[in-house]
């Protein structure tokens, strides 16, 4: 088999309650996934199962080809790193380290080994005699991934191993991370519910919701292409506006909002050529691509409004304002110096956003 | 989640533990001048409520220390004019229980013996009960641990009888070890719950920490939860040696007479004496007997309060 | 536990060992299982099966041994005639009775008298929560001391010369009962207080702030804000302070002995004395059917209410 992970139809309940329904997902040799979702949609049940600490209702779990759907967390050959850290508070770094080697019986010399590479790799040499409680976090999140890498196992398990940490040491570790990725090139299951994380660590995220993947794919499809209105709106901060309409379909497609204005969407990309008719059909458009002031001139869509809300994020600045009788938020370079009540055009191009069915919610 | 008693022991367990016993907790008013009328009136009725418990401590105190024609002149205020331990050498070594006059001291022992057995092997299956029922959940452990609480409310008196007969077919019956079974049995609910609920306040990822490590059932208990628990012993012990040391039924019904742990005797002593009481002898008994869980209280402070709040349970 | 179900399992059979093993099935958790074995015999063998045991027997004549035949309500009639069970059982409403509210209340105020930034606080609480501690073998004894009538408080305050000094509870069948609650809740109150006192403590200070802010006397914010809030606390106090007078026991062998004559007699008392004293073992446990029966119409309701406040929540 290729694949490092295989899941196969997987279920999970706990009494009435499914958690996980049916769930198939493959991994490759070395990719790095993030399963990214809100709290409870059934990512870190996932990884849980993976790991061997959830007993599944049905499915198969499959690593490195075999299949250990029925096997000890132990005897599956992964590492895990918890949020909370999970360091046994009352034994050293050292010990902590090497805790599961013991357990496995392994003999000293070599368990002093790979205990120096580990922390070699990690830098926390100097801390190897201190207790957990003498750490800080990141370097409590240090020991925590040491304590998987000292198993030498093909597959790690990250539990939201970020979200304890500060702002400014999370992007240190975040980092730290792909750097140890790229160095060791295992297999990586993350689970988050950060999309920063996800955009910038994931070969691949699954975007998960109510124990059901929704969509699969590379960080820049996941952006730029959302399969469904749920990603559109889970995936970018701010969030996507959403222009709800008719969509009326021939040779040149275009999308009626209620407010009556009319967005001509035939530079858009259809998923499946649009029935002619109307369907009830949302044309998302992200704030960077609402374009403010001059830079509107060239877009297909234009409209003079007025700015409601400025809010100057440092590097770029939110612009609130209403097209097509929509309220919507753009982002335009600081340098623009809007101001709230200027009037001034702004556009975009439709074929740079998403059109979905309402219905379905699926992309068009 | 449907045992009944739990929610109301947390109630009193977090309360008392997280909020209850910091200082700067108070919640009245303002703080006031010392001297004004309404803390003269608070603090008078703290004092009279300070001499209602001190008084029967004070009076035990003092009489232990009378001769008897000392008491017999009938003032109970007045501290020992001829200051006398002969009431404690008797107390302990030749007061009559009824049957004997060997004093105190073996049934001090005998509560030792029975102390110590019971304390030790109560806590262990109730540690080892609450850890399973946290981290290894299996089909109706929920269940059994909720009759186990809703039982504990259920009176001594109803399991008493055949738990005579049970003993007695065991062969332990009258013997130590029927008052040990016993107190492991009734000490089981209380100290598996607070057990239970210490371990399910740790964080679960330690144990599945440990599962990814390839440590078992006993391993993670000995090498992982234990080394975390002593707050939560030191509280076990603390409930179980008051409880078991006060206790008085278990006592005189499965211990036999050779056994009678000091309470019984203390109050054969007192009650079945034949002829004239000694009330200087009586008292310094009452002394001797309160001491140990006395001691205990005063030593441990704040881990006993924590105890008892989920010790009362027990009744 | 959980099994795969069986046409999942099927489709994937041939890529490994698919299906968990029948042994893996019984050795799963067998540690733990193992371990709960004393909780599991406990709950089966002492907590249903010695209940059932007792409540079945009590429909019989036993007497010195538990082997008589099937009489039906018999003993139960007979329980309700005898004088001494009656009395047992009014000494225990009165007692019950004047202790919850006592108890409570007095608790209550104590541990509000003690939130006004006492000085010495630890130290008030330290002296009220002490007699807990003791056993109440312990506790009766030293009241029966103080409540001797020729020597002790009684007979102290007429020999100072306040002749007309009345203090023999102890000996007056009408008061017995008093001079039981008395060291009753000498022993008791601490408690609740200090429960008490950790529930005013629990309640968020901004509630207090609010108050203030609103000019509501603190008296009306203890008696009309705090108090409804502190409903869980006293629900567990008087759980728990009704399932002990219901089991009131040692505390009355001590101090009174049931006397004078049966005037302080309770029923697990009479339980006792007719288990092991008078050796009718099926009136004794009509008895403790009877005190089982008390419990179960305290704690029913209140678990309950305890279950149903719960299923609400999630």
């Amino acid at each position: 088999m290729d694949h490092s992970v295989s899941i196969r139809d997987l279920s999970l309940s706990f009494g009435n309650v499914r958690v996980l329904e049916h769930l198939n997902l493959d991994i490759g040799q070395g990719e790095f996934i993030v399963l990214l979702g809100p709290s409870g949609c059934g990512k870190s049940t996932l990884l849980n199962c993976i790991a061997g600490l959830l007993d599944v209702t049905g499915g198969q779990i499959f690593i490195s080809g075999k299949n250990v759907t029925w096997e000890e967390p132990k005897d599956r050959g992964i590492g895990m790193v918890f949020q909370s850290y999970a360091l046994y508070p009352q034994m050293t770094v050292e010990r902590n380290l090497s805790f599961g080697l013991r357990v496995a019986g392994m003999d000293k010399k070599e368990i002093d080994q790979r205990v120096k590479r580990a922390s070699e790799i990690l830098q926390i040499e100097p801390l190897l005699k201190r207790k957990p409680a003498a750490l800080s976090g990141g370097q409590r999140q240090r020991v925590a991934i040491g304590r998987a890498l000292v198993r030498d196992v093909d597959v790690f398990l990250f539990d939201e191993p970020l979200s304890n940490l500060d702002a400014k040491l999370r992007s240190d570790l975040r980092v730290e991370i792909k750097r140890l990725h790229q160095r060791l090139k295992n297999t990586m299951i993350y689970v988050t519910h950060d999309q920063i994380e996800a955009l910038t660590l994931a070969d691949r995220i699954a975007i998960m919701k109510n124990g059901v993947i929704q969509q699969l794919a590379d960080p820049h499809t996941i952006y730029n292409r959302p399969t469904n209105l749920y990603v559109a709106g889970f995936i970018g901060s701010p969030s996507m506006n959403f222009l709800e309409g008719d969509l009326i379909g021939g040779d040149q497609p275009t999308i009626r909002l209620e407010s009556g204005t009319t967005i001509p969407v035939g530079g858009y990309e259809f998923e499946t050529k649009p029935k002619s008719g109307s369907t009830k059909a949302v044309l998302g458009i992200r704030p960077e691509h609402i374009l403010v002031g001059e830079a509107a001139a060239s877009m297909p869509y234009q409209e003079d409004v007025v700015i409601e809300i400025v809010e100057p994020m440092g590097s770029d600045t939110l612009a609130y304002t209403t097209v097509g009788g929509v309220s919507v938020s753009a982002r335009a370079d600081s340098e623009l110096d809007l101001k709230a009540g200027q009037k001034l055009r702004v556009g975009f191009d439709p074929g740079r956003g998403s059109i979905f069915d309402v219905e379905t919610t699926n992309r068009l | 989640m449907s045992n009944p008693a739990q929610l109301s022991t947390n109630v009193a367990l977090d309360a008392v533990d997280n909020k209850g016993m910091r200082l700067e907790g108070n919640h009245g008013p303002r703080p006031k001048p010392f001297f004004t009328p309404k803390r003269i009136v608070l603090y008078s009725i703290l004092f009279v409520a300070c001499l209602y418990y001190l008084f029967p401590l004070y009076v035990m105190v003092v009489t232990s220390f009378k001769t008897m024609p000392e008491i017999r002149f009938g003032n109970i205020f007045a501290p020992p004019i001829e200051f006398t331990g002969e009431p404690w050498v008797k107390a302990w070594t030749s007061a009559c229980t009824g049957l004997t006059c060997n004093g105190l001291n073996p049934g001090f022992w005998n509560s030792v013996k029975i102390l110590i057995p019971s304390v030790l092997l109560s806590t262990v299956v109730a540690a080892v009960n609450g850890y399973g029922l946290v981290n290894w959940k299996f089909k109706g452990s929920e269940i059994f641990f909720s009759i186990l609480i809703f039982g504990s409310f259920i009176p001594y008196q109803v399991m008493i009888y055949p738990l005579v007969m049970i003993t007695r077919e065991l062969g332990i019956y009258g013997s130590i070890w029927a008052v040990i079974l016993v107190h492991t049995i009734f000490g089981m609910p209380i100290l598996t719950l607070l057990f239970r609920n210490y371990f399910a306040s740790l964080p679960v990822e330690l144990f599945k920490a440990a599962r990814v490590d390839g440590a078992g059932f006993w391993r993670i208990f000995f090498e992982i939860m234990l080394p975390m628990s002593l707050p939560i012993i030191v509280v076990a012990l603390i409930l179980q040696v008051t409880g078991i040391w006060n206790d008085f039924l278990f006592g005189v019904v499965f211990a036999g007479t050779q056994n009678y742990p000091m309470t019984v005797q203390l109050n054969n002593i007192v009650n079945s004496a034949q002829g004239s009481p000694e009330y200087n002898v009586n008292m310094a008994a009452t002394i001797l007997t309160g001491l140990v869980p006395l001691i205990i209280y005063f030593i441990s402070g704040r881990l006993f309060v924590r105890g008892i709040a989920a010790g009362a349970v027990k009744g | 536990m959980t099994q795969a179900t069986s046409s999942d399992e099927v489709r994937y059979q041939d890529e490994g060992k698919a299906r968990r093993s029948l042994g893996r099935v019984l050795t799963h958790n067998l540690s733990a299982k193992i371990a709960a074995t004393p909780m599991v015999v406990t709950v089966l063998v002492v907590f249903i099966g010695c209940t059932l045991w007792t409540i079945w027997y009590s429909f019989t004549d036993s007497r010195l041994l538990p082997t008589g035949d099937f009489v039906g309500f018999e003993q139960y009639e007979r329980l309700f005639n005898t004088s001494r069970w009656n009395r047992s059982v009014s000494n225990l409403i009165w007692y019950g009775a004047f202790s919850l509210v006592l108890t409570l209340s007095l608790g209550f105020l104590l541990a509000v008298l003690l939130d006004q930034k006492v000085r010495f606080e630890s130290a008030f609480r330290t002296i009220m929560l002490y007699p807990f501690a003791l056993s109440f073998i312990v506790t009766g004894l030293v009241w029966q001391w103080i409540m001797n009538p020729t020597l002790g408080l009684q007979g102290t305050l007429r020999n100072m010369g306040w002749e007309s000094f009345t203090f023999d509870w102890i000996a007056q069948s009408d008061m017995v009962i008093y001079a039981l609650l008395i060291a009753g809740l000498w022993q008791g109150t601490g408690f609740v207080m200090v429960l008490m006192l950790a529930g005013l403590r629990s309640i968020d200070d901004d509630i207090w702030k609010a108050a203030r802010v609103d000019g509501i006397p603190a008296w009306r914010t203890y008696l009309f804000i705090v108090l409804p809030m502190m409903r869980g606390v006293f629900v567990t106090a008087v759980v728990l302070v009704g399932a002990g007078i219901v089991r009131l026991y040692d505390l009355v062998v001590a101090l009174t002995n049931g006397g004078p004559g049966i005037a302080s007699e309770v029923p697990a008392k009479y339980v006792y004395d007719y288990m092991f004293t008078a050796g009718n073992i099926g009136q004794a446990l009509a008895a403790s059917t009877m005190m089982l029966v008390t419990v179960m119409i305290i704690i029913v309701p209140w678990a309950y209410l305890e279950f149903g406040g719960r299923s609400k929540k999630s």
